[in-house]
């Protein structure tokens, strides 16, 4: 495995290929600036700064599924804790589920956002592999998925807004885990997230891993970063079940229509976040701003509501989703 | 997820998929061995008169055995499903769900109404893994919350029978991963309002479906020897790379770890719903 600074995919070749040739002309413009003639460099630099934009653009507007799947789990994409500094005026961190443990696989803790104070909750999946190993590369235990409630019961008495980051490839699928329910505990999240009397936000950072990633997901504003999926089943897992081999999960990501402009097309999620040039990964700092804005906004918008407004959109919200042929449609109660 | 591939046996419980019993006049049972006499067995509420071993059964044979004889009256039979994604595996999905209608006289995974048991009026759902694994898609979720809500208005206690191999249905993507989400806002209500659900968990009950209205009774009993649990064993035995225990994700697991209230033999069912119900109505 190459240094994570060093990693890329490889449709982002021509990219680096270009930015390297650019970072040679701007070092040569540097050092010639006492002699020659910049003034022909400055120009060929400020081109090629353009070309390099449109490059970026052009690649990041044209990616397929699989390729935005690779781009969600790209070695240097921020993940939470990587956005908390960049992301909050404070956070203050709060450890452990009161029974079982504290996963590292999820974050949660106090965070002060402009005016707003709010309880945070992500997946985090670790940077190196020590922190992978910790963290389960992102996939929560159950008493990851209990430390996510008890905090959110929390910020529900306080009347704290909460904040939920998804960046998970899904529950995690292992013997202790199911020893400790986590059928159980991801259904009792489901159930108690529709019902906290606080607004709630979640964003798709990453992976949006089917249960695991629904287990912090009910809200009353879904959105994802635009270069994320969001999937009942991994493209692998797709793949192996329906074609026999997870090679084909290109094809399964296709299939699966899991994409960020495929979910809001479907009216599942109510925002894409526009990712900087090239991608979250290529610059954090400007992902971060994106992010900002935005639940800024979406939480100032969502307190202007009374809690039982709330409560009652939320109901809706969910309430409408799915596609279905009816012969007989019913009233709106359901009578039949 | 979802798939009708029949996967080699794994462990003393038989096959993932769900066999029901066989046509012909023998049969062998899959959990002793035992060659038995089929009218026997399917007399015997489907259960091996030798081990034990509980039978998959169909949503219909569920109803008929659960409630006092000709009180369903079923719900929202007309829904069907409808191709989102535009989903193609070996088979367009709507062919998928044609074949599966033609083959199991059912219109979808799960049937829901209303009916009684020992005369005690209620909202009954059953879900059926013979129906592409018993997979939750539109259809399913739409159905079961159609229920719910029925329920929640008219204060009925509310029985869900889960038979569900396939979790949330593949083939509908994230529509099918929001139904988990559907329906437990709608059990979140019915709980805030008071009402009583119990969930009976039978062979198989796994993922979305587990990991949503199959846990979220007031009351969870399970058949003897239920598969059940979230992540499916192929998965975990890849994902750990380890040798599951014998028994591993089966009600006996289960109620040793906390997360059933009993087992309860199916020839015991009726009754165990009907006293349950009668403790939580005053």
């Amino acid at each position: 495995m190459p240094p994570a600074s060093e990693y890329r995919l490889p449709f982002e070749a021509p990219i680096y290929e270009m930015e390297a040739r650019l970072a040679e002309m701007e070092t040569q413009y540097a050092k010639n600036r006492a002699g020659g003639d910049p003034t022909r460099l400055a120009e060929q630099i400020r081109h090629l700064r353009r070309e390099l934009a449109a490059l970026k653009r052009e690649v990041f507007s044209q990616l397929d599924p699989w390729q935005i799947v690779q781009v969600s789990r790209h070695q240097n994409r921020p993940q939470t804790r990587d956005y908390l500094p960049l992301l909050f005026d404070e956070f203050i961190e709060l450890h452990g589920d009161r029974a079982l443990g504290d996963d590292k696989a999820i974050v949660s803790g106090l965070a002060r956002l402009d005016d707003l104070k709010v309880m945070f909750i992500g997946h985090q999946k670790g940077k190196n592999l020590a922190e992978r190993t910790a963290c389960n590369f992102g996939s929560a235990h159950p008493e990851g998925y209990r430390k996510a409630l008890v905090k959110m019961r929390l910020a529900a008495k306080f009347g704290l807004p909460i904040i939920t980051f998804i960046d998970t490839p899904g529950a995690y699928p292992g013997v202790t885990a199911e020893e400790r329910g986590q059928a159980a505990i991801i259904a009792e999240n489901l159930m108690e997230m529709s019902q906290i009397r606080t607004p709630i936000v979640c964003v798709v950072i990453g992976e949006g891993g089917s249960g695991g990633a629904l287990g912090i997901g009910i809200g009353d504003r879904l959105a994802m970063l635009e270069f994320t999926y969001y999937s009942v089943i991994s493209p692998e897992g797709c793949a192996s079940i329906l074609w026999k081999g997870s090679e084909h999960a290109p094809k399964a990501a296709a299939a699966l229509r899991m994409t960020s402009r495929d979910l809001l097309a479907f009216g599942i999620i109510d925002d894409v976040i526009t990712e900087p040039l090239g991608g979250a990964h290529k610059d954090h700092r400007a992902s971060a701003q994106g992010l900002r804005s935005y639940l800024i906004q979406a939480i100032r918008q969502l307190k202007t509501a009374t809690l039982d407004e709330l409560m009652n959109l939320r109901y809706a919200k969910y309430r409408k989703i799915g596609v279905f042929l009816e012969e007989n449609p019913v009233s709106a109660n359901g009578r039949p | 997820m979802a798939s009708r591939e029949s996967r080699s046996p794994r462990s003393w419980h038989g096959h993932f998929e769900p066999k029901r019993v066989p046509v012909g006049v023998w049969m062998q049972c899959e959990g002793c061995r035992a060659t038995l006499f089929r009218k026997q067995v399917e007399e015997n509420l489907s259960v091996c008169p030798e081990c034990n071993h509980h039978f998959s059964l169909g949503a219909l044979d569920r109803i008929a055995q659960l409630l006092d004889a000709d009180t369903f009256e079923e719900w929202h039979a007309d829904l069907q499903a409808k191709d989102p994604l535009g989903f193609q595996d070996r088979l367009p999905y709507p062919e998928r769900v044609r074949q599966e209608q033609d083959r199991t006289g059912l219109a979808e995974a799960a049937v829901v109404g209303q009916g009684y048991i020992k005369g005690i009026r209620m909202v009954l759902g059953v879900t059926d893994s013979n129906f592409i694994m018993g997979s939750m898609g539109s259809v399913v979720g739409e159905k079961l919350t159609r229920a719910i809500e029925r329920a929640t208005e008219e204060k009925l206690p509310l029985v869900i029978v889960s038979g569900s191999g396939g979790g949330a249905r593949m083939h509908e993507g994230i529509f099918s991963l929001m139904q988990m989400a559907k329906v437990s806002t709608a059990l979140g209500r019915f709980h805030a309002a008071g009402g009583l659900y119990l969930s009976v968990l039978t062979h198989p009950t796994m993922g979305g479906v587990a990991a949503s209205f199959a846990s979220l009774g007031d009351f969870i009993i399970a058949e003897p020897r239920a598969l059940i649990g979230f992540a499916g064993p192929r998965v975990i035995e890849q994902t750990v790379r380890v040798q599951l225990p014998s028994g591993f994700q089966t009600s006996e697991f289960l109620l040793e770890h906390g997360f059933i209230d009993r087992i309860v033999h199916r020839r015991d069912l009726r009754s165990t719903i009907a006293q349950l119900i009668d403790y939580t109505t005053g």
